[in-house]
């Protein structure tokens, strides 16, 4: 009995030892190929095409990354990843970087040894109700039953606001995105609350989005950014810079269409210069080549333009920008000065 | 035949003897396997040292003492999302057995029906009991749960079909509500009795209406129970007399009538005196109020464990009982006894024999598979104290090494326990 208690955690914590060494970069030129942790499926943020193409807000990050250090936006391999499992496949190495709308929290940053690099989406979280069931306001939810993503943050502020609010409520955990679908749809759960605009992207995927309604209440911060495990900075500054490199692109007009004349010769703007390589030497200064914005850039455009392309007006999920505009657009989208 | 072994020749040890001499094979192969096993463990060891999860936040149970934060569906003892990660365990464990009893109850009267009927001479109801076998226990119970649950939640109504004046459901007999949320029952309880004396009458005087006062029911409870028991033994006695009486003058006296009335009157009189009433459940707001609830989530995992393990009791039991000789049988018949008194009282009790060891494994696996209860959402052990919890801390060593405790132990209870009833039921051997 008690050979098989050791056994079975030693060889539990023998498979979570596998890889994690310091030097990610290092790791990731070796292989070739960038290993990104993304949602199991969530459409406008990581989801698999009609052809298996990973596309959304957060591969596009993902392949921005791979195309800086490795110049090939298709060297990734798309880890997908629950709520419970994304931590361990972090900590453990399986996946270099996490970027499936995880909410930058002080435990997670202090306690779970994580650096969230960035903020990439700005969000909150809200309740999708049936437009039957009469409510208007998430305050007349009181003895509800509520469907929840397991293993969130929504987990925990959802109760919270309950009990701030002092009504009742009865969760219905569940794992995924499809189990909530059913449950909601069939009236078994009255209310689902996760992030808006996740929100936002499933409801376009019911089959009469027009039959559900978001309440008007946030009830949560939910910063969504990038993730890296603690202590190894270098590698943390690669993500968190390429990802600067799409914002600054945005409120310095470099697009996916002039990138490539923009980087052939030094133009007018020295802050543009820098970023796209000709001149200065910032690249090296990450360990990469000098061209790593300019790639960055050219996979999938700026910032704006790949909000545009998975979330924006656009899009069946259409999401306004909101506080994910440039910061000179009222937003809160703030590059630091590349030099 | 001899075997021609020979008595040792004292001609000193060589070290190849190590390996071809009979005597000392064993010991080297012994040797061998143990210092493989030392190795063995010793690289898990020293790949957990070296685990960086491990070397970044070392073993601290200290965080069962915080507050959990999450709200848990199905709270057998009291819960708030202030209490602590170490109370969300224990009710997720408390939840775990609720369903793994349940289970295992169940798919023990299904398991011993089915097996029996397999053995039936209808042809009917034999060819049906295999075919529910064999659907059931080659189908993982995985999807057995899963499919038990989707059932539940599109076929039956919600809450909202019940409202309005002409509602597209109603209640069973106004008492008890069937929702795709799970089924509402009325709750029993008690308006005196011991344990806290009810609260003073309303103001206006008017205490003809005495069903709004509930008192604290536990102690009630007891002397429920209490009765019960009492019933039982009284039962038991009468059956003794009836037996020594049969024994006397070989007539059985007529008792069932006697048997009745010592399970009712008492507990009939009990109850009244008590003050019991029904606390029926009443559509208000979005859910049902009042009465109890068994959630869908408890009433597909329970199914789904008792009809898959019960696939598998059924073949045990028919096994055990093929395995009575049939002169045991004919031997029985030869005698007079009708099937089922020749089942009940000849081949069963032989069988239980054979039939009692393996089904000691189907309670543990019905144990084990309770584990997949977040399928569906139950928030049973794994899914408080190895899911919400462990996501939520991070503390992920700690965690499964509570899951593992907690299974080891519950399962070795189960062992024990069940290898005791083994050893009452086994062959004495004089």
């Amino acid at each position: 009995m008690k050979t098989s208690v050791l056994f079975g955690t030693l060889a539990f914590a023998g498979l979570a030892a596998a890889g994690a060494s310091a030097a990610t970069l290092d790791d990731v030129k070796a292989r070739g190929k960038l290993n990104c942790g993304v949602n199991t499926g969530l459409a406008g943020f990581a989801e698999p095409d009609a052809s298996g193409e990973w596309r959304g807000f957060d591969v596009a990050i993902c392949r921005a990354v791979a195309a800086a250090i490795l110049g090939d936006p298709s060297a990734v391999n798309f880890v997908s990843t629950t709520g419970k499992t994304r931590f361990t496949s972090l900590a453990s190495g399986e996946i270099d970087v996490l970027a499936r709308n995880t909410t930058w929290t002080f435990s997670r940053d202090a306690d779970l040894k994580f650096d969230f690099v960035g903020v990439n989406y700005y969000d909150g979280q809200g309740f999708i109700v049936p437009k039957s069931l009469g409510v208007t306001s998430a305050t007349e939810l009181d003895g509800a039953t509520v469907c929840i993503q397991t293993g969130t943050t929504t987990e925990l502020n959802l109760a919270d606001y309950f009990r701030v609010n002092d009504m009742s409520l009865e969760p219905v955990p569940i794992e995924t995105e499809a189990e909530a679908r059913t449950q909601f749809l069939a009236g078994a759960c009255d209310a689902y609350t996760t992030d808006r605009s996740g929100l936002a992207a499933v409801r376009v995927a019911y089959p009469n989005p027009d039959d559900y309604v978001i309440l008007p209440e946030t009830i949560s911060k939910e910063p969504l950014g990038p993730l890296v495990r603690h202590g190894d900075t270098e590698w943390g500054d690669i993500i968190r810079w390429t990802y600067y490199a799409l914002v600054a692109a945005e409120e310095y007009g470099i697009t996916k269409d002039n990138v490539e004349e923009l980087a052939a010769a030094p133009g007018d703007n020295p802050e543009v210069n820098r970023i796209l390589g000709t001149e200065g030497e910032l690249g090296a200064m990450l360990g990469l080549d000098s061209d790593w914005a300019k790639n960055a850039i050219a996979v999938n455009g700026n910032y704006g333009e790949i909000f545009a392309d998975n979330l924006g007006e656009n899009t069946q999920i259409d999401l306004a920008r909101g506080l994910n505009a440039l910061y000179t657009e009222g937003g809160l989208q703030y590059a630091p000065p590349f030099r | 035949m001899t075997t021609m072994t020979g008595p040792p020749r004292a001609d000193g040890f060589r070290i190849g003897k190590l390996l071809t001499d009979t005597r000392y094979r064993s010991y080297t192969f012994q040797a061998i396997a143990v210092v493989l096993l030392i190795v063995f463990f010793g690289w898990l060891v020293s790949n957990a040292i070296r685990n960086p999860v491990l070397q970044q936040s070392g073993i601290d149970f200290g965080f069962l003492s915080e507050p959990a934060g999450y709200e848990i569906s199905q709270q057998p003892i009291p819960y708030t999302p202030q209490s602590s990660h170490l109370r969300a365990a224990v009710i997720g464990a408390i939840n775990t057995l609720i369903v793994a009893l349940l289970a295992c109850v169940t798919a023990t009267v299904l398991g011993v029906i089915a097996g029996i009927l397999r053995l039936s001479n209808n042809w009917v109801i034999r060819k049906l009991m295999s075919v529910y076998v064999e659907i059931f226990r080659n189908i993982p119970v995985l999807i057995w749960i899963l499919i038990f649950m989707t059932l539940s939640v599109n076929v039956f109504p919600p809450p909202s079909a019940f409202r309005g004046d002409d509602p597209d459901a109603t209640p069973v007999l106004g008492l008890m509500a069937v929702t795709n949320r799970g089924i509402y029952f009325p709750r029993p309880y008690f308006t005196n009795g011991i344990g806290q004396v009810p609260d003073a009458p309303a103001a206006d005087g008017d205490d003809t209406a005495p069903e709004a006062q509930e008192v604290a029911s536990s102690a009630n409870w007891l002397i429920v129970l209490a009765v019960l028991a009492g019933s039982f033994f009284a039962v038991r006695a009468v059956n003794n007399w009836a037996t020594v009486r049969q024994n006397a003058t070989g007539l059985r006296p007529t008792t069932w009538w006697m048997t009745l009335a010592l399970w009712v009157v008492p507990l009939a009189l009990t109850l009244f005196l008590l003050g019991l009433r029904w606390d029926v459940p009443e559509l208000r707001g979005f859910n049902f109020q009042g009465g109890i609830l068994a959630r869908n989530s408890l009433i597909a995992l329970w199914f789904a464990l008792s009809v898959y393990t019960g696939a598998f009791i059924a073949e045990n039991v028919r096994a055990g009982i093929l395995a009575i000789s049939s002169g045991q049988t004919e031997a029985a018949a030869a005698l007079g006894l009708r099937p089922r008194r020749i089942m009940g009282l000849v081949v069963l009790p032989q069988a239980l024999r054979i039939i009692i060891p393996p089904l000691i494994s189907q309670y543990l696996n019905i144990t084990k598979n309770t584990s997949l209860a977040i399928v569906v959402g139950y928030m049973d052990l794994t899914a408080t104290l190895g899911g919400i919890t462990l996501n939520q801390t991070g503390r992920a060593l700690e965690c499964i090494l509570l899951l593992m405790a907690f299974y080891l132990t519950f399962s070795l209870v189960i062992s024990a326990v069940m290898n005791a009833y083994n050893a009452s039921v086994a062959l004495k051997e004089r």
